[in-house]
């Protein structure tokens, strides 16, 4: 095996990407939490998080260039870092999201005491699986995996659509009183519905890396 | 200046290398030698020859009385003409032959090699002998200058093959790839770009055959004969000048114009070298 | 369209098989680029399409080379063929004499003598090698004394000047500085509007930046043939893979 140093390198990449994917994680299990227990304090860590994670996704792009510019790298290794580089986009915004939840968490407090918070933590679990098991998919070239993430992505559709309905029925049975809450808990699963979204994005990437194929891509890409 | 050795700093660096200060000292000794020798030959020569350059040495009858030289220099030039005439083309088509067409590794090839080599060792008074028997009694030319310059033909034959051997093999192949890649055939690639590379090497050659040529005494004595005029033909008898000086010095009466001669000998050979020289450089030039 | 194809091609010298069963076809107005390690046949091949190999003792080979169809090593006469698929070397090798008669070898080879006519090929070959203007005032001096790039830039017109159809290179940047290594690329791809190009390059980005297609030579087999963005992305074969990523061995 020669090209120690190149190998070394993106080892490093994965590392830091894996990094990132668990930041990512960990925001949304935070503002899960918070949610539940309308905890402030651990909201505002979320936003300090998503700081942690912008500063991911410079030093990651940062790698990404040097390689590119070292390497020249072609085959696998090209499609390994340009996916890495179109991940990252992805993660950002899942950082950007949980902060724009824990925002609406700071603003509109005792969200906690609607019956619908169950359905919103499943929904939350499920996101942040598919977050975990993208960025996993990457690491360990697991194709099967990456699939298995895009496919989730409908469950967590019909969770979205699921508790938009409890919310309808919500507003039109207390007439008007909790009107507010459930708007705000409809933006909230809209944020983790879009997170999801990201998620499948960065699969697709991830399948890309493999293959060489991207599902979305109505030409090949190289 | 930083980038100089000093006197001083050589001699120290010396010290700690003795070994290789030795073997400096030799090599600088044997240059100076080989050096001494070849200035004191020739100052020894002009100082005995110069002062009898007269110009009754160079009228155009050789008498006893003037012991002239010009005769049989007239013969020199016509003697390596003559036998460059012949052992040139000779020479450097078999060196073509055995570069660009035998293939490599043939057996034929080894043959001519090693005869080739063999007869450059030959003494030449051998050449001289085969000569009188072959050209002068067999073929019945008698002492002539044709026969003397048949025998330095085959003398010199050897030298200018090797030489021209040597510098056909100099030639990067490149330029043949080059050649046959623009779809010339052989012909056109050994006259059109190969020789033309290689004559600076031939004429060296040249150079060496000529030299020996115009030194040459023991071939031509018993081929071209003694006689000290200029023949009328290429069939007459004739000597040349190294011959002539070996007569005058061998009949001990005429030492003087013997040194004489050598000087003119001298002063021929370093003109020919030179005007090879030229030659050379033009042709490499185009 | 295909320019060349090259069927269950054989090669050995003496005892070592040097190509084995190779199948290309090389389509026209297209760079092809031959890739692979030292000793992988690559450059065997190259020679062998202009027929350079018969000149090696012991070099025996077999199949066919079809140039539009014509069998090249059949029915082709060898000096017309290398006149029809001309090429340029490793290293640049003008012929020790001025600019102006080293690209009139050529023609003059093939019977063209007349003046005019010379002047007029001259001009347009070093137009055509983009090098006419370096040229121009100083066409009787010696090719000798050009820089290496401008000298392989000359070695290409002097392959153009016969008017070929197919131009081989085999590894005609491998003496150059990155400066004329870029000014030869960049000829290459202006040059294959009117040429077949066949490139064998040790440097992997000049395959990638250069070619429409890429062969893969390993051990005298080609791996993998392909478009050159395919092959160089998405690769089929393991092997290429290895070693286009520089995992080689």
């Amino acid at each position: 095996m020669t090209r120690n140093k190149f190998d070394m390198q993106l080892e490093e990449l994965e590392k830091l990407l894996t990094r990132m994917g668990e930041l990512c994680e960990l925001a949304i299990a935070k503002a899960t939490g918070a949610l539940k227990d309308g905890n402030i304090g651990q909201a505002k860590d979320i936003i300090v998080a998503d700081e942690e994670i912008d500063q991911m996704e410079k030093e990651i792009e940062r790698l990404c260039l040097k390689l590119l510019l070292q390497q020249q790298p072609v085959a696998r290794d090209l499609r390994r870092i340009s996916a890495a580089l179109k991940m990252i986009t992805d993660m950002e915004r899942i950082g950007d999201q949980t902060a724009d939840i824990a925002e609406i968490i700071i603003t509109t407090r005792s969200l906690n005491d609607t019956t619908s918070i169950k359905d919103i933590g499943e929904m939350s679990a499920a996101v942040s699986k598919m977050v975990r098991d993208s960025v996993s998919a990457y690491v360990k070239k697991d194709l099967e995996l990456a699939g298995k993430v895009i496919a989730a992505d409908d469950e967590v559709d019909a969770m979205f659509d699921r508790i938009r309905s409890e919310m309808i029925t919500l507003i039109a049975e207390d007439e008007g009183l909790h009107g507010g809450k459930a708007v705000d808990l409809i933006m909230i699963t809209k944020y983790l519905e879009r997170i999801g979204d990201h998620a499948t994005n960065i699969a697709e990437w991830v399948e890309f890396s493999i293959t060489g194929v991207h599902r979305e891509a109505e030409e090949p890409m190289l | 200046m930083i980038n100089k050795e000093t006197f001083g700093g050589k001699m120290k660096a010396y010290l700690k290398t003795p070994g290789s200060f030795i073997v400096m000292l030799l090599v600088m000794l044997a240059a100076i030698v080989t050096f001494t020798v070849l200035i004191f030959l020739i100052v020894y020569i002009l100082i005995h020859g110069v002062p009898y350059l007269k110009p009754s040495l160079f009228s155009l009858q050789y008498t006893s009385d003037n012991a002239s030289l010009m005769p049989a220099l007239i013969n020199t030039v016509m003697m390596t003409f003559l036998s460059l005439l012949i052992a040139v083309p000779f020479g450097i088509f078999a060196a073509i032959f055995l570069v660009e067409y035998a293939s490599r590794g043939n057996k034929f090839l080894n043959v001519i090699r090693l005869t080739t080599e063999t007869l450059s060792g030959i003494p030449s008074i051998v050449y001289g002998l085969f000569g009188m028997l072959f050209f002068v009694n067999t073929l019945g030319w008698g002492f002539s200058l044709l026969a003397g310059a048949f025998t330095l033909a085959i003398m010199v034959l050897p030298s200018i093959m090797r030489t021209t051997e040597e510098a056909l093999k100099a030639i990067p192949d490149s330029f043949r790839e080059g050649s046959f890649g623009l779809g010339a055939g052989k012909l056109r690639t050994v006259f059109r770009i190969v020789l033309p590379s290689a004559v600076p090497g031939i004429l060296a050659g040249v150079i060496l055959a000529v030299g020996r040529i115009v030194g040459e005494t023991a071939a031509l004595i018993y081929t071209a004969g003694t006689v000290a005029t200029v023949p009328s033909s290429v069939m007459g008898s004739g000597r040349t000048l190294a011959v002539h000086m070996y007569n005058l010095a061998s009949e001990g009466l005429y030492m003087d114009q013997a040194y004489a001669t050598a000087v003119i000998l001298l002063i021929l050979v370093v003109g020919i070298n030179t005007l090879s020289n030229v030659i050379a450089k033009r042709l490499t030039k185009g | 369209m295909d320019k060349l194809n090259i069927k269950n091609v054989n090669l050995h010298y003496d005892d070592f098989h040097a190509l084995k069963d190779v199948n290309l076809d090389i389509e026209e107005k297209k760079i092809t680029a031959f890739i692979g390690p030292s000793g992988c046949g690559k450059s065997t091949l190259l020679k062998s399409i202009n027929r350079m190999n018969d000149l090696v003792a012991g070099c025996r080979i077999e199949g066919e080379f079809l140039l539009d169809g014509v069998d090249l090593y059949k029915d082709i006469d060898v000096n017309v063929l290398r006149k029809r698929v001309g090429m340029v070397f490793q290293k640049p090798n003008p012929f020790p004499m001025s600019i102006y008669d080293n690209i009139a070898y050529g023609p003059r080879t093939h019977g063209i003598h007349s003046k005019s006519k010379l002047d007029e090929i001259v001009e347009k070959s070093l137009r055509d090698a983009a090098i006419w203007g370096e040229t121009k005032d100083r066409l009787k001096t010696s090719a000798l004394g050009m820089s290496g790039g401008q000298q392989q830039r000359l070695c290409i017109a002097r392959a153009l000047a016969v008017q070929p159809e197919v131009l081989l290179m085999d590894e005609p940047t491998s003496a150059l500085d990155p400066i004329s290594t870029s000014k030869i690329e960049d000829l290459a791809m202006e040059l294959k509007k009117d040429y077949t190009i066949v490139m064998v390059t040790h440097n992997m980005q000049q395959a990638v930046r250069v070619s429409d297609n890429t062969a893969f030579f390993l051990l005298g087999e080609v791996v993998e043939y392909n478009d050159t963005e395919k092959l160089f992305s998405i690769p089929s074969d393991k092997r290429t893979e290895d070693y286009i990523t520089g995992r080689f061995g």
